[in-house]
């Protein structure tokens, strides 16, 4: 059987992974794949600590984390879309209207 | 109290919210219906009450004003002996003064502004007297005090008058301050406001207390009351309405001082104090009289006329007389707002000229102003049986009592002498004013419509019969009416069943009488074919006040000027403005930085996040 360490560290370094790819990459598609990674490594922690503990509540919160990731997708790709549409482009520092 | 008693000050009130919000919409008899209907329904009221009054002190609570642990005050009208003769001097006087303005004001662009205002002063001025607590009394005393101020202001776009506005309120300002100290000194030792208490037990204060607390008191009497040293705001009132001038500062608002004292008489009863009061209102009715006497301008001669009157009133709380002092009050009311209503109808008859030496002749055109302006004179001067002798003569016989008893002396000699001297002013005006030529040939006088001359009328009456009142002959029904509120200090004539007189005062009244015939004659004879003899150095010195003026604009206008510009430049526009500038522009200058944060990357926003996670995380692992 695989130690719980192991699950944990390479959770943490999807984690890395996502959040980096959200920081540096300009391509809206691509930031939205890298959120994708991190909620993903979240469940990955969940359900890795759901079976050390022999406990069903960490599987419960990985259902709502994926319930809550699919609606994001839905909301974030039309956002997207309507952001293309009207600019052509999906880098998204040229959305910056919120500038002070 | 009776159920309509509390409404006495209330129609003025309402007259003056109508008139000051719809009055400018209104035509000119509506605003003089409501202008002096809410003045005769209010002395309606009084007279109902006075009618109806039971003999025992009445209050009515309107509302619980103030209260906090033991501490409260009640805003509550009382109506007693004293409060009711103030009542009906008040609305009586201010009744007739109302109709006669509306002759007076004719022409008036501002005609509802100005019955506004007139409202607004009786409402005061009527809770300043039926006030049931120091407080009640001093939202009354600022109310008037205001009035006062707008009335006098009233042709604002003279720059004179503006001034002389501004140069009341400042100087009662010194004695409002005082007032205000002396009622937390009355509070700080009895713990209660209410004026019957405040009476009642004023003689269980300790002497020092009961010293700061009357002196402090009667500072504020004496800005409110024209009395030395803040006396030099009266004169210069003049520049308002000649109405305001007989009402405000002749019959009814500068008597507040005198009304105060009364009411908390035996607070007042400590021997300084009583010294302190005396003097000061002998001194002054001599000094305010003297300077009458080479004054050009009618209506200014009135108003040092009755500054010097008020001295006499003063004069009497000072010895002891309290009583004496209201009657006073109460004919000098009569009189003097007589004298003022005929200089007013001088003014209307030519054209706001009031400078005596472009007057003259007037007793031909103006005949029934003259008269009456004659008979104002001679109740001034005190030629018995008018009002003013008897009321004077009664002061003076109680000073000398009271001298005889091993009083100062001062306040009887000063008093007869004043008494000469106002023989002799008030002469002289007449003389100006109504004898001779016309100093213009070319002006033709009118003589004042009915609608300004009956309340001249009923004033006459008043000022030839109003002794009546406090005479032993007549019963004394005043006197004997404030008996119960002054006890001995009453002093119920002998012929109306009181004390029989002591020989000193006996004397007195004769003595005043002559002085005061002795004081015609010599005006008759100084200033016969309207020349001014030469006074020579003591012309100069009344014409400078006596040094007054020079101490005024010499030492406390300047010192007071310069604060004021200190305080308007380095302290206000230096530190104040400076300190409220400064915390914008902190403000402003923090917000410009804070704006930096606000990229629009949301890849910024996402890096704070993790930093404040990061923060966070790092605080619950070292933690």
């Amino acid at each position: 059987m695989v130690p719980l360490a192991y699950y944990l560290v390479l959770s943490a370094v999807l984690f890395s992974v996502g959040m980096t790819g959200v920081l540096v990459r300009r391509n809206a598609l691509i930031v939205f794949m890298s959120i994708e990674l991190m909620l993903n490594s979240v469940n990955l922690t969940f359900v890795a600590l759901s079976r050390s503990l022999s406990s069903i509540d960490g599987q419960l919160a990985v259902f709502f984390t994926i319930v809550v990731a699919g609606v994001e997708v839905v909301v974030g790709l039309a956002i997207i879309v309507e952001i293309f549409r009207s600019r052509a482009s999906v880098n998204v520092d040229d959305v910056d209207l919120l500038r002070g | 109290m009776a159920s309509f008693a509390w409404t006495i000050p209330l129609w003025p009130l309402l007259g003056w919210l109508l008139l000051g919000t719809l009055g400018g919409r209104l035509p000119r008899r509506v605003v003089s219906l409501v202008g002096c209907g809410s003045v005769a329904l209010s002395f309606a009221a009084s007279l109902l009450a006075m009618l109806t009054f039971p003999g025992e002190p009445q209050t009515v609570q309107i509302f619980s004003w103030i209260a906090a642990g033991d501490f409260s005050v009640a805003a509550g009208l009382l109506l007693d002996r004293l409060s009711l003769v103030m009542v009906l001097v008040v609305g009586g006087v201010g009744l007739l003064i109302h109709i006669y303005s509306i002759g007076y004001m004719a022409g008036e662009r501002a005609y509802s502004r100005y019955f506004a205002y007139l409202n607004l002063f009786m409402a005061s001025m009527l809770l300043l007297v039926m006030g049931s607590s120091l407080l009640v009394l001093f939202v009354g005393w600022e109310g008037v005090g205001l009035c006062s101020y707008l009335l006098i202001g009233f042709w604002f776009d003279r720059e004179r008058a503006a001034n002389a506005g501004r140069k009341a309120f400042i100087v009662n300002r010194i004695g409002d301050a005082a007032f205000l100290v002396g009622i937390l000194v009355l509070w700080n030792a009895l713990g209660t406001l209410d004026l019957r208490t405040i009476a009642e037990r004023a003689s269980t204060l300790s002497a020092p207390v009961m010293l700061t607390a009357s002196l402090l008191l009667f500072v504020g009497a004496t800005g409110k009351s024209a009395q030395l040293p803040l006396y030099t705001w009266l004169p210069d009132a003049m520049e308002g309405p000649t109405p305001v001038s007989a009402l405000i500062h002749a019959a009814t608002m500068v008597t507040a001082g005198v009304y105060l004292i009364a009411r908390l008489f035996p607070l007042f009863t400590h021997p300084i104090t009583l010294l302190v009061i005396s003097t000061v209102g002998a001194l002054t009715a001599l000094f305010a009289a003297t300077i009458a006497l080479v004054e050009w301008d009618l209506k200014r001669v009135l108003a040092y006329s009755t500054i010097s009157q008020l001295g006499y009133m003063f004069l009497a709380m000072g010895v002891l007389a309290p009583a004496a002092g209201l009657f006073h009050l109460t004919t000098h009311a009569f009189f003097k707002s007589l004298l003022f209503l005929a200089a007013g109808s001088v003014m209307h008859a030519m054209h706001d000229v009031i400078d005596m030496r472009r007057l003259g002749g007037l007793a031909g055109p103006l005949r029934y102003t003259a008269v009456a302006f004659a008979i104002g004179a001679l109740a001034l001067v005190g030629i018995p049986p008018l009002a003013g002798a008897v009321s004077k003569d009664m002061i003076l016989e109680r000073a000398a009592e009271h001298a005889a008893a091993g009083g100062s002396v001062l306040p009887l000699l000063l008093g007869l002498l004043t008494a000469l001297v106002t023989s002799v002013y008030i002469t002289r005006a007449a003389l100006h004013t109504f004898l001779g030529r016309p100093a213009d040939p070319q002006t033709h006088p009118h003589e004042a419509p009915p609608v300004m001359a009956r309340p001249m009328g009923i004033l006459a009456l008043l000022a030839v019969f109003g002794g009546l009142l406090g005479a032993g002959l007549a019963g004394a029904p005043l006197l004997r009416f404030l008996a119960p509120q002054f006890g001995e200090a009453a002093h119920v004539p002998a012929a109306a069943g009181g004390a029989a007189p002591t020989s000193v005062a006996t004397i007195t009244s004769p003595l005043a009488i002559i002085v005061a015939v002795a004081g015609v004659v010599v005006g008759l004879v100084a200033y016969r074919g309207r020349r001014d003899p030469d006074l020579g150095m003591w012309g100069r010195l009344a014409r400078s006040h006596f040094g007054f003026i020079h101490l005024y604009d010499g030492v406390f206008v300047p010192i007071a000027k310069r604060l004021a510009w200190t305080l308007a430049g380095p302290v206000d526009l230096g530190v104040i403005d400076r300190a409220v500038n400064g915390v914008g522009a902190l403000l402003a200058g923090g917000a410009r930085g804070l704006r930096r944060l606000q990229t629009g990357y949301v890849r910024h926003y996402a890096a704070i996040i993790l930093l404040g996670t990061i923060l966070i995380l790092a605080y619950w692992v070292i933690r």
